[in-house]
């Protein structure tokens, strides 16, 4: 029941703010968000560390053409359902000192698009979970072409015909799976692990599932899209894209590629591992020479995004366990990051590096703050990016040396777009932009302080985490490798 | 045959309706009669009846299908009783000939004999070559009427060929006893037998304005007035479409494989030319037109694949389209009344001047994307369903490709909606049954979408 609960509540809150049309939206909002987050820490207490899917609520919704409503939580998805409940708030909170125009209509997006999100990833079923999909995209959409800045209309409409277009490759494969299920055919996901799939059907269906799933992370060279994208759109959009969003991206590898078609995945994992190291190398670089820091940071999330999904098709326990804290780490951080640069832009009106600068003198908290936020992002030990990273490196070496010798540039050319733009940003001369600029207040370091607690959690004592998803880390890893 | 009786009737009342200063109660009644009629054909549900000497075959799929047009026509006339002043036939003449198109849809859907067909096919053609050319000091208009009334009276020609070929060999106009022959004769069937099914075919792909046989349709939509476009968009297509998987599905299911193919080439055609037509078009009418072509190839695919659940999947689409573009003519009959401009210019900014229709075109193109949770998304999901289950594996591929490419012009009236600015301030009010027509239809395609199992299994 609670499974569902947290589906639908979301839906409710979101058609409550849409027609209650408050002066106090954004408050509402908020408080809402932290019951469902309240909601979602209930499973915690009665989980059970295994490896099958807890909480199952399962509704036949239409028999005869096989469609379930079945939704549950496992370990994997555990952890992103948490990470979706609590950066939602976050989020929200984040955005206070914005006045969005239909201010109503925006937060009721946002909490359509967190139902979106919780039901991608307890679906057990999956056309359930690619009508999830799908649905996610469009409250995104029209956040980011409504509310976003200059070309907005243009650019959001590549984002979404890209994303449509690789998810509809992925209905076909779905569609055909489902044929080849025993019997009465099913869309169960325990169906789909234990179908057998010719080695010829296989090749093509791992290219349908994997291009959908890589326009969504993206690796490259689906990544076109992204930078343009994250830059546009206004920063909750952009939080949500890149923390949450991307994440289902990775979660349907996890979940829906490599059990499925594993043959096809030996066949082309290693093109699969190849593209993400690419992307990682290839990110870092341009995110060196960017001028706009919101750019940067896009581009940086291609770079880490790259990692975790050559972490995940290396197949061994290392990486996937490595993907599955990464992602957390990275969504957390990532949120942080563009937090802080909406604090910048909104207190100096630039974002461009050049035009900033000497910020530490006048703001001391904040630049603590982005310290630690920067460093846990280049993945500095006791931060959790350390750990996450560390494992998925572990992965690719076990993999391949020369692939964790080019994955490893991650870290090195992170720490050098990060630190250059944080001694650019932070130190030197006070610039006309700066001159200005005040410490942040409360309503910050409330989004922020979570964000530091929950780096340094990750960082220094993991096991909370990894003991949720190891179980059922294990269990994919070895039907993957069966 | 009660509902086809009292169609019949209801069409003459409504134009003698006319001859006696009735006009104001046109609407009314045929709006209660089409509602009657509805009711009377599903009280014959589950009971096959085969009538005027096994001439029509009344079962659950033309119960279906016939309800689901007369509920269709039940929209486009609500939509017209605002529109009469902008046509220049008369209020009953229209309406009349309307519900006479029906009645030949009605038997289209329902025939099981060929000479039923042709004669369906006539009553429904005829009536609507009349209603292309309603507005007749409009040059477009007279147009439109006259090449929709060549094209197709050629076509008609073509499958009376057919039908005269496949009577000259299996000595029967009636399905069963095609079928019979067919199973008879299965490997020494005579080509001038295959050449029948193909003339046949050809001619019913004209009517569904299938490629190659598509030219007419573009201008024909775009010159006819608009609500006639919608009549012809929805009843007109779903009547070809349901008349040809039923003659294709009882008469030559054992020889599937012969004709199959060629189904399957004029689908993936129409799918493509349809889909990247429609994207270079700057009129939002011809954008439809085309639209509407493409809609016929994901139909067709539905047909040759001849699945277990292929009949449903095509009821479950065509009502799907038929709800979606019962509200897009909606909103280009309003924003046509406004801006005397058809193209995606005069949908700038509409968000703006009337929400509701924005909200309600929306989702009407969301349903036509396939995107869920419009109705669309399972009408192409369970079409690409009956597709897969027969190994049309690479027809799927294309079919979700050319999907992708219908995004792309439906999302540009949704751009235009909600990101353009307005080119006038000035509001576009709809009238309170346009607004319940809107609000209904919209409903409709969500539920449809959520709870597809409401009609997917009536078949």
């Amino acid at each position: 029941m609670i499974s569902l609960l947290l589906v639908v509540l979301p839906i409710i809150i979101g058609i409550e703010l849409l027609l209650i049309k408050s002066e106090n939206v954004k408050q509402w909002a908020f408080i809402q968000s932290l019951v469902v987050f309240g909601i979602s820490l209930v499973p915690y207490f009665s989980f059970q560390p295994t490896a099958d899917y807890q909480f199952v609520f399962s509704q036949p919704w239409f028999p005869e053409a096989g469609l379930t409503i079945k939704l549950g939580i496992d370990g994997i998805s555990y952890l992103l359902v948490l990470l979706t409940t609590f950066l939602t708030p976050l989020i929200i909170l984040s955005s206070f000192k914005h006045q969005y125009k239909n201010a109503n209509v925006f937060y009721a997006l946002i909490m359509f698009m967190q139902a979106a999100l919780l039901g991608v990833f307890m679906a057990m079923d999956a056309l359930l979970f690619y009508i999830f999909w799908e649905l996610a995209l469009i409250p995104v959409y029209f956040l980011s072409a409504l509310w976003g800045g200059e070309n907005r209309v243009k650019i959001t409409f590549k984002f979404f015909l890209y994303t449509v277009v690789g998810s509809l490759f992925m209905l076909a494969a779905i569609a055909y799976i489902y044929f080849q299920t025993p019997g009465s055919h099913s869309f169960d996901v325990a169906e789909f692990y234990t179908v057998i799939l010719s080695d010829d059907s296989q090749r093509w269906l791992f290219w349908c599932f994997f291009i959908a799933f890589a326009i969504k992370m993206p690796v490259f060279p689906f990544h076109t899209w992204q930078p343009d994208t994250y830059t546009v759109s206004p920063t909750p959009a952009t939080m949500l894209l890149s923390g949450i969003m991307l994440k289902m991206g990775i979660y349907g590898v996890i979940r829906w590629l490599l059990p499925v078609v594993p043959f096809g995945v030996e066949c082309y994992g290693g093109i699969a591992v190849g593209l993400s190291i690419i992307g990682i190398v290839y990110a870092s670089f341009l995110a060196i020479i960017q001028k706009d820091a919101k750019r940067l940071v896009a581009y940086s999330s291609i770079a880490h995004v790259g990692l975790i999904a050559a972490g995940v098709f290396v197949l061994n326990s290392q990486g996937m366990e490595g993907a599955v804290i990464q992602m957390l780490s990275h969504g957390v951080n990532v949120v942080g990051l563009f937090f802080i640069l909406d604090i910048i832009s909104s207190k100096t009106g630039t974002r461009q590096i050049e035009e900033l600068g000497g910020i530490a003198n006048k703001a001391p908290h904040f630049a603590v703050l982005f310290m630690i936020i920067m460093m846990a992002s280049v993945a500095l030990p006791l931060t959790n990016g350390f750990i996450g990273e560390f494992m998925l490196l572990m992965g690719v070496f076990k993999y391949s040396v020369w692939g964790a010798v080019f994955a490893g540039l991650t870290i090195i050319l992170g720490a050098i777009y990060m630190l250059n733009t944080y001694k650019k940003v932070m130190f030197g001369p006070e610039s006309a932009a700066t001159i200005g600029f005040s410490d942040i207040g409360v309503n910050e370091k409330a989004v922020l302080i979570p964000i530091v607690i929950m780096i340094f959690w990750i960082g220094l004592y993991p096991k909370t985490f990894t003991d949720i998803a190891q179980p059922a880390v294990e269990q994919l890893v070895n039907i993957i490798n069966k | 045959m009660n509902a086809l009786v009292s169609l019949s009737v209801l069409g003459v009342i409504a134009l003698i309706s006319g001859l006696f200063s009735l006009r104001k109660m046109v609407i009314p009644i045929s709006v209660i009669g089409l509602i009657a009629v509805i009711g009377l054909s599903v009280a014959d549900w589950d009971s096959s009846l085969r009538w005027y000497n096994d001439m029509l075959f009344i079962n659950n799929y033309s119960i279906v299908f016939t309800s689901l047009m007369a509920f269709t026509t039940l929209l486009i006339v609500l939509l017209y009783s605002n529109q009469a002043d902008s046509l220049d036939v008369p209020i009953a003449e229209t309406v009349a000939l309307l519900i006479f198109a029906l009645t030949g849809a009605m038997v289209m859907v329902s025939f099981s004999n060929l000479t039923m067909l042709f004669l369906g096919i006539e009553i429904m053609s005829i009536s609507v070559y009349i209603l292309a050319g309603s507005r007749k000091r409009d040059f477009f208009s007279n147009e439109a009427a006259l090449k929709y009334f060549l094209m197709g009276a050629f076509a008609t020609g073509i499958i009376l060929f057919g039908i005269a070929l496949l009577y000259g060999v299996t000595g029967s106009f009636h399905l069963t006893g095609i079928k019979q022959y067919v199973i008879n004769n299965v490997n020494t069937l005579p080509s001038i037998f295959y050449a029948g099914v193909l003339l046949v075919m050809v001619g019913m792909a004209f009517k569904i304005s299938a490629v190659p046989f598509h030219f007419w349709a573009p201008d024909v939509y775009q010159g006819a007035p608009t609500v006639v476009t919608a009549f012809m968009a929805t009843v007109v297509k779903t009547a070809g479409i349901a008349a040809l998987y039923r003659l294709f599905s009882e008469a030559f299911g054992d020889i599937e494989g012969y004709w199959a193919k060629t189904l399957m080439i004029i689908s993936a055609l129409t799918m493509t030319v349809g889909n990247i037509s429609a994207v270079v078009q700057t009129s939002v009418k011809r954008t439809l037109a085309y639209s509407s072509i493409g809609h016929a190839g994901y139909f067709l695919l539905a047909i040759f694949s001849m699945g277990n659940n292929s009949a449903n999947a095509i009821l479950l689409y065509a009502a799907a389209y038929s709800l979606a573009s019962v509200v897009l003519f909606l909103g280009v009959i309003m924003v046509e009344g406004q801006t005397k401009d058809d193209s995606f210019e005069g949908f700038n900014g509409l968000a703006k001047r009337n929400p509701l229709l924005a909200f309600g075109i929306a989702v009407a193109l969301f349903s036509m994307a396939g995107i869920p949770p419009a109705a669309g998304f399972m009408a192409k999901f369970s079409v690409f369903s009956a597709a897969i289950s027969k190994n049309y594996v690479w027809m799927v591929i294309l079919a979700v490709v050319n999907s992708c490419i219908g995004i792309f012009y439906y999302f540009r009236i949704i751009k235009a909606m909600y990101m353009a600015d307005p080119t006038s301030e000035e509001k576009l009010s709809l009238s309170s049954i346009q607004n319940t027509v809107l609000v209904l239809t919209c409903i409709l395609t969500i539920l449809l979408g959520i709870a597809p199992g409401l009609i997917l299994n009536l078949i």
